[in-house]
């Protein structure tokens, strides 16, 4: 084999900078923040999306207050200011779909064979697309909240309240989306995905205490909804955003973030390396 | 002469079944390697494993000197990979999708925009620059993935069927493209269905079937290989043309195979040639045109594999549908 040599880069026509010479952690950063600045143009450039991420949260909103709200709770402002947490929290685990369903496209299009001949970290692709899902997230969660405020909510927790609420559940969706991930990389198509996901995500989210108080419900449902991670999620953000119990559910919040990224992160990672 | 690809038994399996077995391959620098092969025969599975995407069962391969398996990132710093199909981001314009290749190779801001912008003219896709990809025809996305595998300047591109789905004049414009790459010392692997691509473009010529290497060397050679010359004839009028087959077997005792238009026979002795004229021209059969050449790589292909490469295609997308 002594005769193989490489094709040193000096050969090649002048003006190409250096590649990467190594990987480093700072240069895996920097490659997962070019390719997060991709996603986020892809929310820009893809008007369905933009569509989704204004109109959903407004049609949730109002539709889940003024049709339900007197029924519930007797009149519809009771029941907004209850709604209002679980139905940031809903749209935003909904929205961690987006990142199994954008990474499944990404490798049934291709797009991930032209990252990983790159010489970048393996991990970058992945690292990119969820950190670009965060802006998406925070979006809807603005989102949600002006909709709310729009409609009279005005949060006793004040400014403070809202932003450690909405703290909370951008780490909890950072977490969830690792499992999102770890689906987009088991799954074939897109549309798998997204049926897959809608069948994980509609008892998450309606089995919890985000539109109705888990006391109402027959005794087996009060289990698993007092059981459900989106049941403490929700109940953390009320407490900070309309006054109550903190600390307990933010600690059970916490727990099962790290629960959902112990578990979901090396899986998800393990699907992606193995994903040919 | 060095080589800028060295593979030794390459052996991939998919679910038990073999994609390649044991497949030597070498490529010299500066030179265009030309795979060739019908539906299945595994050349997007070999230009995988040498861009480091697939790891091999067995067998080893160096690119540029570099072990694909033990040193993927050196290999992925030489080379540049347009795929099978565009591996472009519908939703970015030609200009982002160009620019975020550039800046994850380590160009700053205005390097990246430079080069995206040098790209896409040398393309021409410079009119769309700002259209989202989704806008593209087939073949300006085409274009635009060639120019995504080129903005590092590889020393090494692969090339995996780059113009299936090209017009004629695009198609010639991806030659064109190709050996002007080979002209600034690029070294290409390219596969392909099309024997006349191969020949076009290649200076040696790998043939893989069902994951094996049938055959090996200079288009010259696999010509010479399959031995005989082909003498090919074309009637004025289409119903002689039945009547000249006829005479030609008498005289070659050679299956002929024909189409509407033309009859073709191998023949070892080129001395036939004036008897089959005689004979034509006593029966009154008017030749429009009467060759003797050297087989073309259909026929060569035909000769290596005992089937046509358009038989095995048929059978081989037939397995792809069960497949999806
Ligand atoms: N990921 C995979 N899983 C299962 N089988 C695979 C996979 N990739 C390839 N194969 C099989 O391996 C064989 C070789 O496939 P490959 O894609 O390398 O062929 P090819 O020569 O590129 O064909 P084509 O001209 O259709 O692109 C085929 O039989 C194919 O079905
Ligand atoms: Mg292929």
């Amino acid at each position: 084999m002594s005769a193989v040599t490489s094709p040193s880069r000096s050969d090649l026509p002048a003006g190409a900078p250096a590649a990467p010479g190594s990987i480093t952690p700072i240069s895996t950063v920097q490659n997962g923040l070019q390719l997060a600045w991709r996603s986020v143009l892809k929310i820009k450039a893809n008007p369905e999306e933009v569509l989704g991420l204004t109109f959903m949260p407004i049609m949730f909103v109002t539709l889940f207050v003024f049709v339900f709200g007197q029924a519930m709770m007797g009149d519809w402002q009771t029941y907004r200011d209850f709604l209002m947490p679980g139905i940031i929290a809903q749209s935003v685990v909904f929205a961690t779909l987006g990142t199994g369903f954008a990474l499944c496209q990404d490798v049934e299009k291709g797009i991930f064979d032209r990252f990983r001949s790159l010489p970048i970290a393996r991990s970058a692709p992945l690292i990119g697309a969820i950190l670009g899902d965060l802006v998406r997230y925070s979006i809807t969660v603005v989102m949600v909240l002006v909709v709310g405020l729009a409609i009279g909510f005005r949060p006793e927790g004040g400014v403070l309240g809202v932003l450690g609420a909405a703290a909370v559940v951008l780490l909890f969706a950072f977490a969830l989306c690792w499992m999102s991930a770890f689906v987009g990389m088991m799954v074939r198509t897109p549309m798998a995905v997204q049926s897959f996901g809608m069948i994980l995500m509609f008892p998450l989210t309606f089995g919890s205490s985000a539109f109705v108080d888990p006391q109402t419900m027959p005794s087996w449902m009060r289990v698993v909804a007092e059981n459900n991670p989106v049941t403490h999620l929700v109940d953390a953000m009320r407490g900070l955003m309309l006054g109550g119990d903190v600390a307990g559910p933010v600690a059970w919040t916490l727990l099962w973030s790290a629960i959902f990224v112990g578990v979901f992160f090396p899986l998800a990672v393990w699907a992606y390396r193995r994903r040919t | 002469m060095t080589d800028a690809i060295r593979a030794e038994g390459l052996v991939k399996q998919f679910k038990g079944k073999r994609a390649l077995d044991g497949v030597d391959l070498t490529a010299t620098t500066g030179a265009v390697l030309g795979v060739l092969g019908p539906n299945g025969s595994g050349k997007t599975t070999t230009v995988r494993i040498l861009s480091t995407l697939l790891q091999p069962d067995e067998g080893r391969a160096e690119v540029g000197g570099f072990d694909v398996v033990r040193q993927p990132h050196e290999v992925r710093r030489l080379i540049g990979l347009t795929g099978q199909y565009a591996a472009v981001d519908a939703e970015l314009s030609g200009t982002e999708n160009l620019v975020l290749i550039a800046r994850l190779l380590g160009f700053d801001r205005s390097q990246a925009r430079a080069r995206s912008t040098e790209l896409l003219e040398r393309f021409e896709l410079s009119d769309a620059a700002g259209r989202p990809a989704k806008t593209y025809s087939g073949g300006m996305r085409r274009r635009l993935d060639l120019a995504a595998s080129l903005v590092g300047r590889p020393a090494l591109l692969y090339l995996d069927e780059p113009t299936t789905g090209l017009d004629p004049h695009s198609r010639n414009g991806l030659w064109d493209v190709v050996r002007g790459l080979v002209d600034d010392g690029v070294t290409v692997l390219l596969t392909t269905q099309y024997l006349e691509e191969a020949d076009q473009l290649a200076d040696d010529i790998m043939v893989l079937d069902h994951g094996r290497v049938i055959s090996q060397g200079t288009p010259e050679q696999l010509k010479n290989h399959a031995g005989n010359q082909v003498l090919e004839l074309q009637t004025v009028e289409p119903e002689q043309l039945s009547l000249a087959t006829k005479i030609i077997e008498a005289v070659t005792s050679s299956p002929v195979t024909s189409d509407t238009v033309r009859a073709r026979v191998p023949v070892t002795d080129a001395a036939v040639l004036p008897e089959v004229v005689r004979r034509l021209d006593e029966q009154g059969v008017a030749v429009a045109e009467l060759s003797l050449r050297k087989p073309s790589l259909d026929e060569v292909f035909l000769a290596l594999t005992g089937h046509t490469a358009d038989e095995e295609t048929a059978g081989a997308t037939a397995n792809e549908g069960n497949r999806a």
